[in-house]
Order: C-alpha cells, then sequence, then structure tokens
C-alpha cells in the first residue's frame, strides 16, 4: 500500500472522520473497512523504520516494525476489528469515533520506533479511552472515568518526565531496552507500571472498566494494559523485579475475584492476574519467556474479549451483571452461554484452548531458569483463574439457581463477533504452529505432550472439585450486593476524609485570621470608598472652579520646579 | 500621490460643510463615511511612503518653510494617523443607527452631526499631521469646539453641562498652549518645529524658555486629561453619546500625547526635558497616582461608561508611564499602547453603544443577564476587556509587557510590580460587568434582542483587532519602536 504510512494513523484520522460518515449501513461498512485497510498496510509493510522526522534537535522514528511490535500490531487489529463488529448495534458517533481512535493510538505506542513519539500515543490512548466510559453518560460513570483520566494522565506525566531525563542523559530517543540505574529509568517503568496496573498501582482498573458501556469495557480490555506489557516486553525485558512483581499480580486478584459480585469486575480481577503471567514472562527475560509474554498476551486479548463481550451481552439484554441477580440465563441465552464457556476453557487453559498453549511458555521459561517458587505460586494461580474465571463466570450468569429471568438472545453481530474470538481460541489451541511462527523469536516448542495435558488436566479436576465441595457444603462465599474494600479505599475513602479534616482545620484557622482581618480591611475599604466611591471626593463631578484651582496649583508647582 | 498630506486634512475639512448643506441625515453619514474611509486610505498610504522613503515634507500651497505652514511627515505622526483615521473610519461606521435614535438633536439637525465629526477629525488629523506649533493650535481649536458640541449631543442632560465643563477647561488648556507657544516665538522668532528644534538649544538657559515649558506642559496636561487635570474628562465620556465617546477616547487624547511627545522630543529634545527639566519627576508621580486613584473610582463605579471613562484616565496614565521612562523600551510601550488603548476602548465604547441602545442606559444594573439576551455584545464586551487588563494573545498584553521590561531596564522594579498590581484593579472593574451580565438572570418582564448587525460589525472588527495585533505585533509594536527611535534620535 501506500509507503511508510503509519497503520496507526489510519485509525485515528479515519476515527476522526466518523461522525461525517451517514450513520446507518455506509457508516458500519466504513467502520468495518478502516481495521482491513489498516490490516493490509501493516500486512505489506517490511520490517524496518520508517516516517523518520527531524524535531526538538532529535532523530525520531515514528513507525518501527520488527518482529516484536508486528505480533501485538496484529492481534490489535483482530481486537478493534471484532469490537467493531459487536458494536455495530451502536448509533452514537462518540463511541464510533473513539472506539478507532484509541485503538489507534494503542496502536501507534506499539509501533513507535522512539521514545518522543510513544509518548504522545501514550497520551492520545489515555484521553481517548476516557470517552468510552463518559459515554455510558451516567454520574457514576462519569466520576469513574475522572478518577480514571487522573491515573492515566498521571502515568503519561511521568512518562514524559522520564523520557526528558533519559533524552538528557544519553541523548537517545531510541525505544530501545531501558534501565532502572537512572531516575529517567525508573519514571517510565513507574509510567508503563500504572498502565500495565501493577500491585497498589491497580485500582483504577477494577474502577473504571466496569463503568464503560457495553461495548466500551471490550475495546478497553484489550489495548491500554497490552500495549502496557508490550511496552515493558521492549524497555525492560529481564528485569528481576518484575518476576516478583508478576507473580504477586498474578496471586493476590484471585481472593477479590472469588468474593466480587460484579461479573465484570471479576474479569477485571482475572485481567489482573492474567497479566501478572506477562510481565513475569518478560521478567525472565529469555527468548521462550517473552514469546510466552506475547503469545499469552495474544490469546489474552482474544479470551478476555470474549468474556467480556459474553458479559456485555447479559448486561444489553438483562440490564445487570450482578452474579446475585443473575442464574439460569443458558435458557434465554444459549448461543452466548456456549461461547462464554469457550471463553472459560480458553483462560482456564484447558487442553485444546489458547492459553493451553501460550501460558505453558511462560511457566516453562520459569520451571527452566529456576524460578521453583514463582512457578508454584503461578501454578496455584492457574488453579485460581479456572476458579473465578472459568468457573465463576458462567456458574452464576447462566446456571446456579434460576433468577426467573427470561430475555432474548444476544443480537446477531455480537454472537458474529463473540464466535470469531471464540474460533481463533480454538484455533491456537488446536494449531498453536500459527502463532508460534509470528512470535519475535524462533519457537520450537510442543504443547501437547502427555506429561503437560496430565498435569494441566489434574489441576483444572482439584479446582473444579474444590469449587464443587465448597458449594455443597455452603462454605463458598455466596454473591452478595456488597463491595469489596481494595486498596482504593485508601485513596478514595480515608485520604478524603484525612484531607477534609485537615482541611476544616485550616479552614478553623483561616476564619479566625478572616475575623480578625476583617475589621481593618473593611476600614481600608470604607476609606477608599469614601473618597473613590461614586459620591466620594475623587469621583464626583467638580464645580469648574476647583477644576481650575488644580490647574493653577499644578502651573505654579511646574514653574517652581523648573526654576529651581 | 504628491498632495496626500495635504488631502489628509482637506478632505474631511471639506466634507463637514456639504455634509451640514446636504439636508438629509442619511446622505450626510454616506458623505462623512466616504470621506474618513479614504482618509483612512491616505493614511495608510502615508505611513507606507514614510516607511519605505523616509520622511516627507510638504509645503502647504508652495510656501517654503520656515515662512510658510510645513506639514511634515515621519514614523511617529504617520503612526498617529492611522490611528486616529482608522477609528474614524470604523466609529463612523458604526454611527448611524445610535445617532438616528439616541442623540438628542431635531431630525432636520442631524446633518450637523456628522459636519461636527468631521471637523473633529480634521482638527485631529491636522494637529497630528502639522509641522507648524502655530498650525497645531488652530487644529487644536478646530477639534476642541467640535467635539464640545459632539457631547452635548448626549441624551442625558447632564451631557450640556459636561460639555460646558470641557469647553471652559480645554479652553484653558489651549490658552496655555498657545502663551507656551506664543513664548517660544518670543525667543526663536520662529514657529516651524524642525526651525524651532534648532533654535531652541541657543536659548534654553532662559526663565521665559522655562516658563514655556511649564504652560506647555500644564496645557497639554490638561488636554490629555493627566492626573489630577483629568476632572472635565469622566462627565464628558460619560454623558456624551456612544459613538462619540467611542471616537474621543480614542482619538482626542490620544492627538493630545502625541502632541506632547513631539514638544517634549522633537522640539525641547530629550536632553534638555528629562536631564535638564527633569519632566520625568512631574509625570511619574502623577502617572502612578492617576492609575491608582482612577482605576480604584472605576471599581466603585455604577454607571459603566464612567466606569470606563475612569479606567481611560488610568490607561492614559500608563501611557505616561511608559513616556516619563524616557528609554527606547519605555517609549515603545507607551507608544504602543497609544495604539493599543485606542483600539479597547474604541471596542468598549462600542459594545456599550450596542448595550445602550438595546437596555437604554449603560447602568451596571441594567446589564443584568446580557451576556444570553446579547450573546455577541457581550462577547465583543469581553474581548475588549480581557485586552484591557493585559490578558497574553491580546494587544493589552504587547504594551503591558513593554512597559515592565522598560521600567525593569531602568531598574525601577517597584514601578514593574504596580503596573502589575494595577493590571488586578482592572480585572476587578471589568469582572463586575461580567458577573452582572453573565451571572444574574435577564429581567423577566422585557425582552431584550441582539444589537443590529450595523453596530456589531464594527464592534466585532476592533474586538478581533485587538486579538490580531495581540498575535501580529509589526504594526502596534513594530512601528512604536520605530517612532521612538525618531523621537529620540536613536536608530532601533
Amino acid at each position: 500500500m501506500i509507503d511508510g504510512l503509519n497503520p496507526a494513523l489510519i485509525f485515528i484520522v479515519g476515527g476522526a472522520l466518523v461522525p461525517f460518515v451517514p450513520q446507518g449501513f455506509a457508516r458500519n461498512v466504513y467502520l468495518l473497512l478502516l481495521p482491513v485497510l489498516s490490516f493490509v498496510q501493516l500486512w505489506t509493510l517490511p520490517h524496518g523504520d520508517f516516517a523518520v522526522v527531524h524535531a526538538f534537535g532529535l532523530t525520531l522514528t515514528t513507525l518501527r516494525v520488527d518482529n516484536l511490535s508486528f505480533v501485538f500490531a496484529v492481534v490489535f487489529h483482530i481486537a478493534a476489528f471484532l469490537s467493531v463488529i459487536y458494536a455495530l448495534h451502536l448509533r452514537d458517533a462518540l463511541q464510533q469515533a473513539v472506539g478507532l481512535i484509541y485503538p489507534g493510538a494503542a496502536l501507534g505506542v506499539v509501533l513507535a520506533g522512539d521514545l518522543v513519539t510513544l509518548f504522545v500515543y501514550w497520551e492520545l490512548a489515555a484521553v481517548s479511552s476516557v470517552f468510552l466510559i463518559w459515554a455510558r453518560r451516567t454520574e457514576r460513570a462519569y466520576r469513574a472515568g475522572m478518577r480514571y483520566l487522573l491515573v492515566q494522565v498521571c502515568s503519561g506525566v511521568l512518562l514524559l518526565a522520564g523520557v526528558i531525563l533519559h533524552v538528557r542523559d544519553t541523548s537517545n530517543p531510541i525505544f530501545g531496552p531501558l534501565s532502572l540505574d537512572h531516575l529517567g529509568g525508573v519514571l517510565i517503568f513507574l509510567a508503563f507500571g500504572i498502565k500495565c496496573a501493577f500491585p497498589l498501582l491497580h485500582n483504577w482498573l477494577q474502577d473504571a472498566y466496569p463503568e464503560a458501556t457495553v461495548t466500551g469495557t471490550v475495546v478497553l480490555s484489550a489495548f491500554t494494559t497490552k500495549m502496557a506489557i508490550y511496552a515493558l516486553a521492549r524497555g525492560y525485558a529481564g528485569t528481576e523485579l518484575l518476576i516478583t512483581i508478576g507473580t504477586v499480580m498474578a496471586m493476590f486478584p484471585i481472593f477479590y475475584a472469588v468474593i466480587e459480585n460484579d461479573l465484570r469486575r471479576v474479569l477485571a480481577y482475572s485481567m489482573n492476574n492474567q497479566l501478572g503471567f506477562m510481565v513475569v514472562g518478560v521478567g525472565i527475560g529469555t527468548e521462550l519467556a517473552l514469546n510466552g509474554a506475547a503469545a499469552h498476551a495474544f490469546a489474552d486479548i482474544l479470551f478476555k474479549g470474549l468474556l467480556f463481550m459474553s458479559m456485555g451481552a447479559v448486561l444489553l439484554r438483562t440490564g445487570t451483571v450482578n452474579g446475585s441477580d443473575l442464574g439460569g440465563l443458558y435458557k434465554s441465552m444459549p448461543v452466548t452461554t456456549g461461547l462464554c464457556m469457550v471463553g472459560a476453557a480458553s483462560i482456564s487453559a484447558f487442553p485444546l484452548f489458547s492459553a493451553f498453549a501460550t501460558k505453558s511458555l511462560i511457566m516453562e521459561a520459569a520451571a527452566q531458569e529456576g524460578h521453583w517458587l514463582c512457578w508454584l505460586f503461578l501454578l496455584f494461580a492457574s488453579a485460581g483463574v479456572f476458579h473465578h474465571a472459568g468457573i465463576k463466570i458462567p456458574y452464576f450468569a447462566f446456571f446456579a439457581h434460576d433468577s426467573g429471568i427470561r430475555c432474548q438472545e444476544a443480537p446477531t453481530h455480537m454472537l458474529i463477533a463473540m464466535s470469531l474470538a471464540a474460533c481463533l481460541c480454538l484455533g491456537i489451541g488446536l494449531f498453536p504452529g500459527a502463532l508460534y511462527a509470528i512470535l519475535p523469536y524462533p519457537l520450537d516448542y510442543q504443547p501437547y505432550t502427555v506429561t503437560h495435558v496430565i498435569t494441566q488436566l489434574q489441576l483444572l479436576t482439584f479446582s473444579a472439585l474444590a469449587f464443587a465441595v465448597l458449594i455443597r457444603t455452603g462454605v463458598y462465599p455466596p454473591e452478595l450486593r456488597s463491595v469489596n474494600l481494595d486498596l482504593d479505599w485508601l485513596y478514595r475513602r480515608v485520604l478524603p476524609t484525612a484531607a477534609k479534616d485537615l482541611w476544616d482545620t485550616i479552614e478553623g484557622l483561616h476564619q479566625r485570621v478572616i475575623d480578625s482581618a476583617q475589621q481593618p480591611i473593611q476600614a481600608i475599604v470604607n476609606t477608599l470608598y469614601r473618597h473613590h466611591g461614586p459620591e466620594g471626593r475623587l469621583a464626583r463631578t467638580w464645580p469648574t472652579g476647583s477644576m481650575v484651582l488644580w490647574v493653577a496649583v499644578l502651573l505654579a508647582s511646574c514653574l517652581i520646579f523648573y526654576y529651581v | 500621490m504628491d498632495h496626500l498630506p495635504a488631502l489628509q486634512v482637506v478632505l474631511p475639512l471639506f466634507c463637514a460643510p456639504l455634509c451640514a448643506v446636504l439636508g438629509r441625515a442619511n446622505l450626510a453619514w454616506m458623505l462623512a463615511l466616504a470621506a474618513s474611509w479614504l482618509t483612512f486610505l491616505i493614511s495608510a498610504l502615508l505611513l507606507h511612503e514614510v516607511l519605505q522613503q523616509g520622511v516627507i515634507s510638504y509645503a502647504m500651497g508652495n510656501w517654503p518653510a520656515p515662512l510658510g505652514i510645513e506639514y511634515r511627515i515621519d514614523s511617529v505622526n504617520a503612526y498617529m494617523l492611522l490611528i486616529v483615521s482608522a477609528i474614524g473610519a470604523i466609529v463612523l461606521t458604526a454611527a448611524r443607527p445610535i445617532v438616528d435614535t439616541r442623540i438628542r438633536l431635531p431630525e432636520n439637525k442631524k446633518p450637523w452631526f456628522y459636519a461636527a465629526y468631521m471637523l473633529c477629525l480634521t482638527g485631529l488629523l491636522g494637529m497630528t499631521i502639522t509641522g507648524d506649533a502655530f498650525n497645531v493650535f488652530v487644529f487644536l481649536e478646530i477639534s476642541s469646539l467640535s467635539s464640545y458640541v459632539l457631547i452635548s449631543t448626549g441624551r442625558d442632560r447632564r451631557a450640556l453641562t459636561a460639555a460646558y465643563q470641557y469647553l471652559i477647561m480645554g479652553t484653558i488648556g489651549a490658552t496655555f498652549i498657545l502663551i507656551g507657544i506664543g513664548l517660544l516665538y518670543v525667543m526663536t522668532g520662529t514657529l516651524n518645529m524642525a526651525d524651532l528644534a534648532l533654535r531652541i538649544p541657543q536659548v534654553s538657559n532662559t526663565r521665559t524658555l522655562h516658563v514655556a515649558f511649564a504652560f506647555l506642559t500644564v496645557g497639554v496636561g490638561l488636554k490629555l486629561a493627566l492626573f489630577p487635570l483629568h476632572l472635565w474628562l469622566p462627565n464628558a465620556y460619560a454623558y456624551g453619546p456612544s459613538v462619540v465617546t467611542a471616537f474621543l477616547s480614542a482619538t482626542a487624547t490620544k492627538v493630545a500625547i502625541y502632541i506632547l511627545l513631539r514638544m517634549f522630543f522633537t522640539l525641547f529634545g530629550a536632553e534638555f526635558s528629562f536631564k535638564t527639566m527633569r519632566l520625568d519627576l512631574i509625570l511619574l508621580p502623577l502617572a502612578l497616582i492617576g492609575i491608582f486613584s482612577a482605576s480604584l473610582v472605576a471599581i466603585f463605579q455604577t454607571n459603566v461608561k464612567r466606569m470606563l471613562a475612569y479606567s481611560s484616565v488610568a490607561q492614559i496614565g500608563y501611557i505616561i508611564l511608559g513616556i516619563s521612562l524616557a528609554s527606547l523600551t519605555g517609549l515603545t510601550a507607551g507608544i504602543a499602547h497609544l495604539f493599543n488603548h485606542a483600539l479597547i476602548k474604541a471596542t468598549l465604547f462600542l459594545a456599550l453603544g450596542c448595550v445602550s441602545f438595546r437596555v437604554g442606559a449603560a447602568k451596571l444594573e441594567r446589564m443584568a443577564g446580557l451576556g444570553r439576551t446579547m450573546p455577541w455584545t457581550m462577547a465583543a464586551f469581553v474581548i475588549g476587556g480581557l485586552s484591557l487588563i493585559g490578558v497574553p494573545l491580546t494587544s493589552g498584553f504587547i504594551s503591558k509587557w513593554y512597559l515592565v521590561v522598560g521600567a525593569l531596564e531602568r531598574g525601577w522594579w517597584p514601578v514593574a510590580m504596580l503596573v502589575l498590581l494595577t493590571s488586578l484593579l482592572a480585572v476587578i472593574y471589568i469582572w463586575r460587568v461580567v458577573e452582572v451580565a453573565y451571572f444574574k438572570p435577564p429581567p423577566e418582564n422585557e425582552v431584550i434582542r441582539e444589537a443590529p448587525l450595523a453596530l456589531l460589525i464594527p464592534t466585532w472588527a476592533l474586538a478581533l483587532a485587538n486579538l490580531y495585533f495581540g498575535l501580529e505585533t509589526s504594526l502596534n509594536a513594530g512601528v512604536a519602536r520605530q517612532a521612538a527611535a525618531t523621537l529620540l534620535g536613536v536608530t532601533p
């Protein structure tokens, strides 16, 4: 196609033009065409650097295609295409436009060859994505969006500061391996960490994603965190710290996910858990591990998208995704149920499903490098995933006790999108070779060994058994309408309360200062008013004689002054 | 093309009696309008020629100077001519609806309004263009007498006393100027300015010359409304018709300031005025007190027109402050503010003209809710107000900037601080209008419509000019710098 044209620009410019395309069939065709065009452009671009510009005295590579960026770019295209199909029922130009601009920005991040370009797309992704939350147009969504935007912009600011320091130290804006030895590197690391939802920096994700629109959450789930994984893989591959961070990430959300009632929020927690696996892969940093991180990101976008889509369909049809209100939906939405089960099986790494072929790369790399403790934790986390995402989601939504809700099956275009995603999940599981072929490094790995399959099946069986026993004995935490206290309780409750107390104290002092100062200030104002007010000496209309007197006074003063 | 300097003055001069005899207000307006736009064109051509080729000297009636009257145009007065003729033309464009409905003249006398307007324009242009000191006095009288007439046509009956007071004070000022010029003539035997500039140094130590200097200081100070000689101004501006106020506030005081520049920099020389006579020691304190006092009065005013009149006194203070710095930057600031303040005040007073056209009076409480009922008018007012405050991206910022830089160059940082501080006072009095117009609900029982386009378009042209010259500063700051350099006799 066009030489050196950044596919991200096709998305962004095309997205900006959406409102000008007449609504209805024409716009739907247009929306579907853009990802396809962009994909053709990406596919025909040879590997290398393009669109090199000189600005701020730096050489900026705005488009770089290599093995690592290519695999992310491909899956971003697939995700964008699927989300467009999923959202075909929308008649909201804002969501449709942002639904292309935001993926475009994420694509720009992945294809950025230098840190300055990276920053620009990074911020664009942050700012554009918030509209997907606001598009729900409720007060609650507005506030969640503001909190989300605050965190995202904070990440952008950290990134900018880090980039400036880094470029000053090295005078090299190329986005390559970075280190934590310099302040610049640390700041960039933190910026990536926020987007990647590192533990303690993660709350924005669970806070904001479930508040977005039905389609918005599907779009959001695919890009922001995965582009952060890409950025970490590019900049901090092999950083030991990431192994610890990733392990914690994979572990802690499990407990929250088990007790959470809002099923989209459960998925948000499980997203955190899946990201943990990828972060571990990046931290290990061997070719196998990086392949694993990229492959798992690829698979995760698809199966997590599938799960969010199915929950979105439930939300669309029933108006709720609270586990306590749902149940028995398999009667009304059999196809959605089936597709959701495919997603659940994929995320749980059932043999023949996608995560089985991708997560194992990371586990294998951890084992090879001798990170046994980490390996054990990840194994436990795998069981946990099956528990909360693989069983809990379909169980409470579609089975469990019958809630009596009878609704329509999901709309056809949603079913198509979900089916495509489900096919891809199965495809990766059945023929992992195709995915392995586009991974950053050459890979010779066979997931379907007897040991692997049996270990995994054992793990899953016991996990399922545990769930069954807990449900039967009534020990399993029931689905309650409740709010889970996560770390954000600190900054959404404790800090504001403390700040309010502090403010009240200051306010009291301030009031006292004002009270004591009021009288003198009032006196000054009164004096000013007496002289300058409408009836004051300086403002009222003077008799002509007095005016002339002033002329005489000034003339006399001038004469005296000039004589002396 | 050679006779452009003469045409600049003669065109409006001949137009004035024609307007009077035409007998129909609309015809008179159209004639005056054509003449004023032509004078604007001429002044633009003159400025272009001066910037290209340097000083133009034109001997009136072919009588060579110093005997005959010489018109002498350099970058300073070419720049002034442009300001005066531009404001004159734009304000006149907006004048018709207001003259038709809001001045106190019988219908058959309305052409006389345009005649007076043309005469006033003639006087102001003549004062600016001439190179002859006595000729300055003659044109000063032409412009002053016609401006008294213009002010007295205001609807409010207080316009008559205001015009009367202005007449007394203006006449005293003109007399003082005449006395000053007379004394100079006695000492040097010439009235030609260039000639005077050569001969004054020979007699610079005489008492007579010092007295002439004092009379000129006070006389010009009166005409330009230097604090405390400003007392005629607030009522004259407040009670005159809005178009007249817009025109006079933007041009009359500015031309008086030009006379001050011409007298003290060209005739006496910057060296003599500021080193020997220490004119700055008189001007600087008066300017500062004027800025403070007038701004405070403006804050407490309830008549918005009067508020802006006091604000004009304060703004003149800024110009005088820049001049009293007597440095290239300071003078640039003063001259640039001549231009910018003319734009600002013409915008604001025309916007008030729109308001009083619909609402009746420019009282603060009558402006409640105008942000909703007259959005375009109030938006123009806000732009003018921002420029008055000196917000970046508006033309007012340019002059404030040079002023602060000029003060800092001289090491007078308290002055710089005061300039910034008094800008805050402008924020207060502009905010009072904005608050009433945008945050109070409009009165329920009356319907207020947006002003007619004939008023809105000139107002917006001026408002946009405020923004344009805040970005493109080659005219207001670039030419001002050249003019300052000409006055100081240095290369810019």
